[in-house]
């Protein structure tokens, strides 16, 4: 097929308001990071969605491995002793 | 599908659908299941890409700033949709250099629809009030899709659309209160777009070749005709608000079924629109590749540049 | 408020002059709907329209206001012939190519941030207000075609050889930025409008550092065509104009 040229593929993270974490939201194209910044922006806070934004270009993330989610998420589940509501503690103390 | 029984991956993944557990993009999915999806976020893709085309047709002409600025600002939306799809698709293995050349070359279809002019002012209402009430009905059932980012484009889409259908709506209340010319152009283009609205939904569930494999995945959640038939329901009294007649003789309300029936659609026109017979299908894909190799030059020196200059962190993160 | 010392008609027409330009400019912006060369940047150039709409309807119905004559925004969009029109030349051009749009954007977008900048301490507080908002948006729109200058002025050989061209078709346009005329000159004056001649070094610090980075050159002298002040423009805005008006005009005293 003919290369048409499209440019790399960003991912898209935005904080919402101050005191929020950046949450993923999508992904876009784009050249390079400034313009990926602004398209980011045009694209994604049509509605003022957001009050920063990262772009991280989709090619140097690292992802686990979907078949290996039984060996990587698993075992916490019967650490029970890890949550808060593992312990008895009487009722009207404040702990 | 009785051959592809033989991977024993498929059954615990159709388990998992029907546990209502989401599909995501590193997931192994049966090769039919991928290619089902993109055809289909590709096609609803174009279709966001495509659809930009007869309404942005009168953005130049709006009769007022603030129609203006509506109409701009809605057309942007379909473009900023199509990115959200094309999204979504690419996390499916596809690139978008492929999608587009599939959209330009016709591999790949969008809804056929956009295959009709748009001759007045009122076609923009119109399209507004039934168009997207067609898509809406049908994407607020896709926000429920088995695959995850499709799902998750779609709220975002949904959410963001709410006001299409509303404008178009109160556009078309506007002519239809208006001077005679202005009812006359209402009732015109209500007259042109009824029928191609009710097509948007596909054939009949009985000729739907795909749509029973589709809701076995619950890339579907709802058959066409159902919604077909919500879409009509629900658009039946907006039309009487209007004060405006949807062109059908045996749109009725029936009492037993609790539905408005409804006359047969013509489905020959519908087939040959899709196959490339309608009144815009050359000039649609035209005016795509016009812009798509318009702007090849563009394209190449933004990443000429970016090549050239290595860049420096963008500065700390936080 | 001091605008009991200038007259109201002086006021209207400056506020003609500034909504003009950003109503122009929209709808030339807005031609490109679909058009673009990238999706990403269809939802970039339909935002400049979007913001430059804004502020004409703002200002033009500001116009309205001061002529207190029952002209609405839309009277006033819709029903002057291109005579009536006191836009800048530059904003009236074609796109052509995206390069001519690009430097168009650059030439526009810094000299009306450098105005905002300015406005934004007029005495008249409608025209600050407008200033001090779309001085945001005229920031975003310089930074939106500083990016882009560079990258074609500095991409590849064609990408650099259509800027030229651009530049060269638009640059006879930048004198009239800068042009003072006596309408201006007696509203600033008052504390009112922004000095046209006191922008152009900050304007010319912004295309010079620019097109430094883009390796791209243009004349030491401004550019010498002017009249869309005083009405007298190009060709192209009557096309414009008919295209943008036709429906309006076809239904007298319809309400849309």
């Amino acid at each position: 097929m003919k290369e048409r040229g499209s440019w790399p593929l960003w991912e898209v993270f935005l904080r919402g308001r101050r005191g929020l974490a950046h949450q993923h939201v999508g992904s876009l194209h784009a050249p390079d990071w400034e313009l990926a910044v602004q398209n980011a922006r045009d694209l994604y806070t049509r509605r003022g969605e957001g009050v920063s934004i990262w772009v991280v270009e989709s090619a140097v993330i690292h992802a686990s491995d979907p078949d290996d989610g039984g060996p990587l998420f698993d075992p916490p589940a019967d650490k029970v002793y890890r949550h808060p509501t593992f312990y008895e503690v009487p009722e009207d103390l404040k702990l | 599908m009785a051959g592809a029984a033989a991977d024993p991956r498929e059954a615990a993944f159709q388990a998992s659908i029907d546990a209502e557990r989401s599909v995501e993009p590193r997931d192994w999915m049966p090769e039919r299941y991928r290619a089902t999806l993109i055809r289909q976020i590709a096609q609803h893709a174009h279709s966001e890409i495509i659809g930009m085309q007869p309404e942005g047709n009168w953005i130049t002409r709006a009769p007022s700033l603030r129609r203006k600025a509506i109409l701009l600002a809605k057309v942007q939306d379909e473009a900023g949709h199509g990115l959200y799809l094309y999204s979504a698709a690419e996390t499916l293995g596809v690139s978008r250099s492929e999608l587009v050349e599939m959209l330009q070359t016709g591999r790949q279809k969008y809804s056929s629809i956009f295959n009709y002019p748009t001759l007045t002012w009122a076609d923009v209402g119109t399209i507004g009030w039934l168009v997207d009430g067609a898509a809406i009905t049908n994407q607020l059932a896709l926000t429920k899709t088995s695959y995850g980012p499709y799902a998750r484009a779609m709220v975002r889409i949904c959410r963001e659309e709410s006001f299409h259908q509303r404008q178009g709506f109160e556009l078309l209340a506007q002519l239809s209160r208006g001077t005679p010319a202005q009812r006359a152009m209402a009732q015109d283009a209500v007259d042109r777009w009824w029928w191609p609205s009710l097509m948007m939904f596909g054939p009949p569930d009985g000729s739907s070749p795909n749509s029973a494999q589709s809701m076995k995945w619950k890339i579907k959640r709802v058959s066409n005709d159902e919604l077909r038939q919500r879409f009509v329901d629900m658009t039946v009294p907006q039309a009487q608000a209007l004060g405006l007649t949807l062109p059908d003789p045996e749109l009725n309300w029936n009492e037993s079924s609790g539905h408005y029936d409804f006359g047969p659609i013509d489905w020959d026109e519908f087939a040959k629109v899709l196959n490339g017979d309608g009144p815009c299908n050359a000039e649609r894909i035209r005016v795509r590749r016009e812009a798509d190799s318009g702007g090849a030059w563009v394209r190449e020196a933004a990443r000429a540049w970016a090549a050239k200059h290595s860049h420096p962190a963008a500065g700390d993160a936080a | 408020m001091s605008t009991d010392v200038v007259a109201a008609s002086d006021l209207q027409v400056y506020a003609l002059y500034l909504g003009d330009d950003c109503l122009i400019l929209s709808h030339r912006l807005a031609e490109l709907a679909a058009h673009a060369p990238e999706f990403e940047e269809d939802v970039a150039l339909s935002n400049l329209a979007l913001d430059l709409l804004g502020q004409a309807r703002a200002l033009l119905t500001y116009a309205g206001v001061v002529e207190a004559a029952g002209r609405d925004e839309d009277a006033l969009a819709y029903g002057r012939d291109d005579r009536e029109f006191h836009n800048l030349l530059l904003v009236e051009q074609p796109n052509f190519d995206f390069a001519h749009t690009i430097v168009r954007q650059l030439f526009f977008a810094s000299y009306q941030l450098a105005l905002y900048r300015r406005l934004e301490h007029s005495q008249d507080l409608t025209l600050a207000a407008v200033a001090a908002k779309g001085a945001k948006e005229a920031s975003y729109h310089r930074d939106h075609a500083r990016l882009w200058t560079v990258r074609l002025g500095d991409g590849t050989k064609e990408s650099h050889s259509r800027m030229e061209a651009a530049v060269g078709f638009l640059w006879p346009f930048t004198g009239e930025l800068f042009q003072p005329d006596p309408i201006t000159q007696r509203l600033v004056a008052a504390g009112i409008a922004a000095d046209p001649a006191a922008l152009e070094p900050v304007w010319r610090a912004q295309i010079d550092q620019t097109f430094a980075e883009a390796g791209l050159g243009h004349p030491v002298e401004l550019g010498i065509r002017q009249g869309g002040r005083s009405g007298l423009h190009s060709e192209h805005l009557g096309h414009l104009l008919s295209e943008m008006q036709h429906l309006h005009r076809s239904h007298p005293n319809a309400s849309w």
